[in-house]
């Protein structure tokens, strides 16, 4: 178990370095996006703005208050509230969000499927776990809103966020075929039998 | 008692950003058994992790989780109270969209076709408004639950058969915690539905989830079923976020009713970490918040 302080973007070698129970810290760059992004730029051809090659991408849909355009919020939004989402419901935008844009990272809450460890194996990818429902104290390590597009999709637009120190984070998928959640779930099915006896069912 | 829908509609507006930001304490006190029980690392760090946030989100007044949620009023009337019940929906829809754009919070709510936001986190048939009647004299209770969708995208229905009794309904719940895995932000409170109809069932569901931790089924043999499951339900391991461990459930919560001679229906609803709650009471003394 190793920690990390990364500045976005990485190469595929930092990536590559990466085990799961490792923890990583990110500076720099990080950017949002979530179900109608994706659906949007993979189903309707919708192109983002911005260059994503080597970047993390985090599953989100942010609480955002609409102020004027400062220094201090260059996209006239103030963070309200930032957190993460399940991000077993984009399963099927990892690879495209790889191959066609260069993503290195996917932040997100739950873990995701074989697909998507099999794209993190194929072209250098992880996936970082953010504790679900932490989102007051996620919210402290962004320092501002830098840019939006596609902002028609609000809340679920492509947020660029400019980071404090992104931390910690869990590598809990990893480009060597290692998955924490693959690891519970089998063990968790194991006890199963042993929950169920508790409870005076026969096993079928 | 005489109550005024602007009163409802302030108190709706109210109770939507208390319940956002302020956890209630009976969830604190859960996580605080967890805490002491848990015999994982990575999941004591999560649980670690979960306490910072509640702490940073009374701190900077900020929400404890970016998820709004569907946003649901449950209303109890007393038998001396008079109030225009018309007006009283109206206005806690009003109050509900006035919390979204006043303070404001990210409307998670869509049409299910057509997916537009109006960004007021009300639409067709939302907020989900429960009316039902009480005992007390003078007393209204209005009580506020957003809804997270990472647990509630974990809903589940089963219609068994007679046959297969009461180990149907155990193995059921069993199964749908494995199912859920990580998804709904463990800790849960897994609330389960007992007999009914499959709405009734689905409601009862709900209501169990979200019923404050260290209460009981009123029904005997629905609170024995509480206590056995979620003792079976914190063997399987899932831990934190999926990511393993002891501490997979609070609670698992049973609530029943009685069925139809050939049915035997059970359905999970769950309640993730966020287990967020706000209740507005109107006594002829004033109004009073809480949980
Ligand atoms: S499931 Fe609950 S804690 Fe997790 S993101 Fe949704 S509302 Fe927040």
């Amino acid at each position: 178990m190793a920690h990390y302080d990364l500045h976005m973007p990485v190469f595929e070698e930092q990536v590559r370095a990466l085990r799961i129970n490792d923890t990583v810290t990110l500076h720099g760059t990080l950017y949002g996006i979530r179900d109608a992004t994706q659906i949007h730029m993979f189903d309707r051809g919708r192109k983002p703005r911005f260059d994503l090659k080597g970047h993390a991408v985090i599953h989100t849909a942010p609480n955002v208050r609409k102020v004027d355009k400062s220094a201090e919020f260059p996209a006239g939004y103030a963070p309200v509230c930032i957190g993460t989402t399940t991000s077993d419901r984009m399963e099927r935008f990892t690879r495209p969000l790889m191959k066609q844009y260069g993503v290195r990272f996917i932040i997100g809450k739950g873990g995701m499927r074989e697909g998507s460890a099999q794209s993190f194996a194929d072209i250098g990818g992880a996936y970082l776990a953010v504790i679900g429902g932490t989102a007051a104290l996620e919210t402290t390590w962004i320092e501002a809103i830098e840019d939006v597009d596609m902002d028609d999709l609000k809340p679920e637009s492509l947020w660029k966020f400019r980071l404090k120190g992104f931390c910690p984070l869990l590598v809990a998928m990893d480009s060597h075929g290692g998955s924490l959640y693959t690891a519970v779930k089998a063990n968790s099915q194991a006890r199963r039998a042993q929950a169920l006896a508790s409870l005076g069912v026969a096993v079928k | 008692m005489k109550i005024d829908p602007q009163q409802v509609e302030d108190a709706a507006r109210e109770l939507y950003i208390r319940a956002v930001k302020l956890l209630p304490p009976d969830i604190k006190q859960g996580f605080a058994g967890l805490v002491k029980r848990e015999t994982d690392a990575t999941a004591q760090g999560v649980l670690g992790t979960m306490l910072v946030n509640i702490q940073v989100a009374e701190d900077t007044d900020n929400l404890l989780c970016q998820d709004t949620g569907i946003p649901i009023y449950n209303v109890r009337i007393g038998r001396n109270v008079e109030l225009d019940g018309f007006a009283m929906k109206q206005a806690i829809r009003k109050g509900c969209e006035r919390a979204t754009r006043e303070h404001p919070l990210r409307s998670s709510v869509v049409h299910p076709v057509t997916r537009k936001n109006e960004h007021s986190s009300c639409g067709r048939h939302v907020p989900v408004i429960h009316i039902d009647f009480c005992s007390d004299e003078e007393l209204l209770e209005i009580e506020m639950i957003p809804k997270g969708s990472g647990s509630e995208n974990n809903s589940f229905l089963k219609m068994a058969i007679p046959a297969d009794g009461v180990d149907a309904i155990k193995t059921f719940v069993i199964d749908c915690v494995l199912e859920a895995g990580g998804k709904t932000c463990p800790p849960t409170i897994v609330g389960v539905g007992v007999g009914g109809t499959a709405d009734l069932c689905v409601h009862l569901s709900k209501v169990a989830a979200t019923r404050a931790l260290g209460s009981r089924c009123s029904d005997r043999e629905g609170a024995k079923l509480e206590e056995a499951l979620t003792e079976a339900g914190n063997m399987l391991g899932v831990g934190p976020q999926g990511l393993g461990g002891d501490s997979t459930a609070f609670a698992v919560h049973v609530e029943t009713a009685a069925t139809h001679i050939t049915m035997n229906p059970v359905a999970v609803n769950m309640q993730c970490h966020s287990a967020r709650r706000a209740r507005a009471t109107f006594r002829p003394a004033g109004l009073e918040y809480g949980y």
